[in-house]
């Protein structure tokens, strides 16, 4: 509950600082995803812990050197927000002044994060292809336990009519407004990260008010699986592309006669990789935590 | 397609992850993971040739120069680091087919393909880089992919040993991410080149030496520095063999290499010294390792977990090489990271073999290898002699180095504390051999690993001693990188 108090708080703490588009993503799952994760492997795991009695003075210790240590950090640090600091002189100067014309699209942060320094986000979206992969080689039950039936799986909130009802109308609108986000994040806050987590937390909300089982039935974790992967493949493929092309990996001018225009390809295109990876990779993480938790509930 | 080597070094691999998750099975994951790995050996071998022959290497992802973009900058020292890597990843991924066999459950497999594809990636990712985020972001990928392979070991213990490492290695990435965010407030660029630049006129400022003490822990945590190091031995001693085998022959080794990045070439060899007495605590710190962990290992009946424990001792000596601070001491350490990749290769795929027959590698199973394993324990004996630092082998070399750069300085006690270092290592091997060919084992016999296992370890263990005889390659490679690195920056 407090890592969710803390993800909202964030989030507005970057509305604050003009980071609107970190804030989407810190609201849907800082606030959304992961105290919902938190929920899940909780009831995965036993209600209580065995308690140790130790005072870690050491530990203590060590926090309050970091802490100072970080202090004494920002001493020497420009002041926040001070047009000379070095942070806005000298790299994002160019990016202010000539992103406009050279990528031509009015979102720098989008400019900065699909293009100039694209790679970083493609390894990004391979730090969320890894979570899940990790997840899933975690979960994947070994020889000795059975695969949850999904015919005694229970839904579990069938007698909540009103959720149900006021789900079943949010639901389409919450997919829509991720496809908004999505295709939209060259001119507003949004792209591939936001809309992925959007159009997951959609699913997983309709996994949890109709059951795991329904919510698997229109949408397979197979095709999950197989979608993760090619949203990276997307991503990476459109590297490979600017090779043929006889230009740097992930240099998208030759993409169109107009390099401009090939630029707005190659975002649009690394875009949709990153939003279909997320949205998988989402769906995915929770499928194998709730079935995991209802194939234990069973095993009991 | 020769310029774009640098960015193929580690798209290769980790493009062919998800692909290999497409597959979905395990024996065409694994023919498609050994092609992957084989691609980026031959790569960095190209690469080698290429720094040699043209010098420092640079290619600007997207088109964009830096600092503007990302850069991707080869010298003599990230080439040799990627050799290094990418061999131990081919033959480690040779062998992995057997070794997982019964350690992991099949429908793992695939996945485990994927995971060690990315693992791979990250570091040569790491390595390959020339700008700080993008260091973070490869370090990630590793880590992560580094975290879920080491939880897969059969003991139940190995969640556990792998949640430490998660733990203290979010916690060191954290200060690598803190210290990188300081620098970036401070100059306002990423690249490793435009720091240097940028930095010395900063150098009484606080924040710059913050910004130094967070990015030197963070590294020392993931280098498992004495006394950092506790996360190493569980993790090492739980994982599936194949894995600790890879790992210690290359994920410390980039850590090694990306602390000498950040001293010598991002903040310069200078820096250091003006600030607080890096290279004595280094010193300090190296030599307490190496006993403590020698003195440790002694004691340990698993053999992996032995075997862990001197990787803690072998980081010590390299970190003193760096304490040392003059060329020919950082030509040792750059040379131990070769050496002990190979050393440390071989002996931990030679215990994979053993928990293939056996089931885990405590020392019990060891009575009477000698007759039952012939070719493994022989492997063994080799590791362990190299180990040791016996001429004719890689260890050898190595200690050689490490001495010579001591005589320089005069530094006699230096001297003499490396040498008993290397006694206590004979300690501890002596005691596997004198199980493995002085006592009876019970039981029938049992027969050698298969061959798949073998071959791969073999060619190891010949390379700890061909390298040991003829060194004009790493020799080469280490003095001229050392002498690039103390020549201001790359």
């Amino acid at each position: 509950m407090l890592a969710g108090i803390y993800g909202l708080l964030s989030a507005s703490f970057f509305v604050s600082m003009d980071a609107v588009d970190v804030a989407f993503t810190e609201a849907a799952v800082g606030a959304g995803v992961f105290p919902l994760l938190m929920l899940t492997a909780l009831t995965v795991a036993g209600r209580y812990e065995q308690t140790v009695h130790r005072r870690p003075r050491a530990a203590f210790f060590l926090v309050l050197v970091t802490g100072a240590l970080m202090i004494v950090g920002t001493l020497d640090m420009p002041a926040f927000g001070s047009l000379d600091a070095p942070a806005h002189t000298h790299v994002a100067a160019r990016y202010i002044e000539l992103s406009p014309t050279e990528i031509g699209i009015p979102n720098m942060v989008t400019s900065v994060l699909a293009d100039y320094r694209a790679f970083d986000t493609l390894g990004e979206v391979v730090v969320v292809f890894t979570a899940v992969v990790g997840v899933l080689i975690m979960l994947t039950p070994g020889e000795q336990r059975q695969q949850p039936s999904p015919a005694n799986a229970v839904e579990t909130m069938r007698s909540h009519m009103i959720l149900r009802v006021v789900s079943k109308m949010l639901i389409p609108l919450m997919l829509l407004f991720a496809l908004y986000v999505q295709f939209h994040g060259e001119y507003g806050p949004g792209g591939g990260f936001q809309a992925g987590v959007i159009f997951a937390a959609a699913i997983i909300l309709y996994a949890m008010l109709f059951g795991l089982v329904k919510a698997q039935a229109a949408i397979k974790p197979s095709i999950l699986r197989l979608l993760a992967a090619f949203g990276v493949l997307l991503y990476g493929g459109v590297g490979v592309v600017s090779f043929l092309t006889g230009v740097n990996y992930l240099d998208y001018s030759r993409l169109a006669t107009d390099p401009v225009v090939g630029r707005h390809i190659g975002i649009f295109s690394i875009e949709l990789g990153v939003g279909i990876t997320v949205a998988a990779a989402m769906i995915l993480i929770f499928y194998a935590f709730a079935g995991y938790a209802t194939g234990r509930a069973e095993a009991e | 397609m020769l310029s774009h080597l640098p960015i193929l070094q580690v798209i290769v691999p980790l493009l062919a992850a998800p692909a290999c998750l497409l597959l979905d099975r395990a024996r065409a994951a694994w023919l498609f993971a050994c092609m992957a790995s084989f691609i980026s050996v031959v790569i960095s071998g190209l690469l080698v040739f290429q720094v040699h022959q043209f010098g420092v290497l640079s290619y600007s992802l997207g088109g964009w120069d830096a600092p503007w973009g990302i850069e991707y900058r080869i010298d003599l020292l990230s080439a040799y680091v990627l050799l290094i890597v990418s061999g131990i990843g081919a033959l480690m991924i040779l062998a992995a087919d057997t070794a997982i066999r019964i350690e992991i459950p099949s429908e793992r497999q695939p996945l485990f393909y994927v995971l060690y594809l990315l693992c791979l990636a990250g570091l040569l990712g790491i390595v390959a880089t020339g700008d700080i985020f993008n260091v973070f972001v490869f370090l990630e990928i590793s880590s992560l992919a580094t975290y879920a392979l080491i939880a897969q070991g059969r003991d139940r213990r190995a969640l556990w040993a792998a949640y430490q490492y998660l733990i203290v290695g979010t916690i060191g990435a954290t200060f690598i991410l803190i210290g990188i965010g300081f620098l970036y407030s401070l100059t306002g660029t990423l690249n490793m080149q435009d720091l240097a630049n940028r930095l010395p006129a900063l150098e009484s400022s606080a924040t710059a030496f913050t910004a130094f003490a967070f990015l030197m822990v963070g590294v020392c945590l993931k280098l498992a520095l004495f006394p950092l190091h506790l996360w190493l031995p569980n993790a090492y001693a739980y994982a599936p063999s194949i894995v600790t085998a890879f790992l210690a022959a290359t994920a410390t080794k980039v850590a090694v290499y990306l602390l000498i990045r950040f001293h010598f070439s991002v903040f310069g060899v200078g820096f250091a010294a003006s600030v607080l007495p890096l290279h004595s605590i280094f010193l300090v710190l190296g030599l307490v390792g190496v006993f403590v962990a020698s003195l440790v290992a002694i004691q340990q009946p698993n053999v992996k977990r032995l075997f862990a424990y001197s990787s803690v001792a072998q980081i010590g000596y390299m970190i003193i090489g760096i304490g040392i601070g003059t060329v020919t001491g950082l030509q040792a350490t750059l040379l131990h990271l070769f050496n002990h990749a190979l050393m440390k290769g071989a002996l931990f795929l030679a215990l994979a073999a053993i928990v293939f027959r056996f089931g885990s590698a405590d020392i019990r199973h060891f009575a009477g290898l000698g007759q039952r394993m012939p070719w493994t324990m022989a492997i063994i004996v080799i590791g362990g002699l190299s180990l040791i630092g016996v001429p004719g082998t890689v260890g050898f070399i190595s200690k050689w180095y490490l001495i010579l750069a001591a005589f320089e300085r005069d530094w006699w006690p230096l001297i003499i504390a490396v040498l008993l270092g290397s006694l206590l290592a004979v300690i501890y091997i002596w005691r596997l051999i004198e199980v493995a060919y002085f006592r009876e084992g019970e039981g029938e016999s049992r027969g050698e690993a298969p061959l798949s296992l073998l071959i791969p370890t073999a060619i190891l263990a010949l390379a700890n001693i061909y390298f040991g005889i003829d060194t004009r390659l790493p020799v080469y490679l280490s003095d001229s990188a050392a002498q690039m690195l103390f020549g201001g920056g790359p």
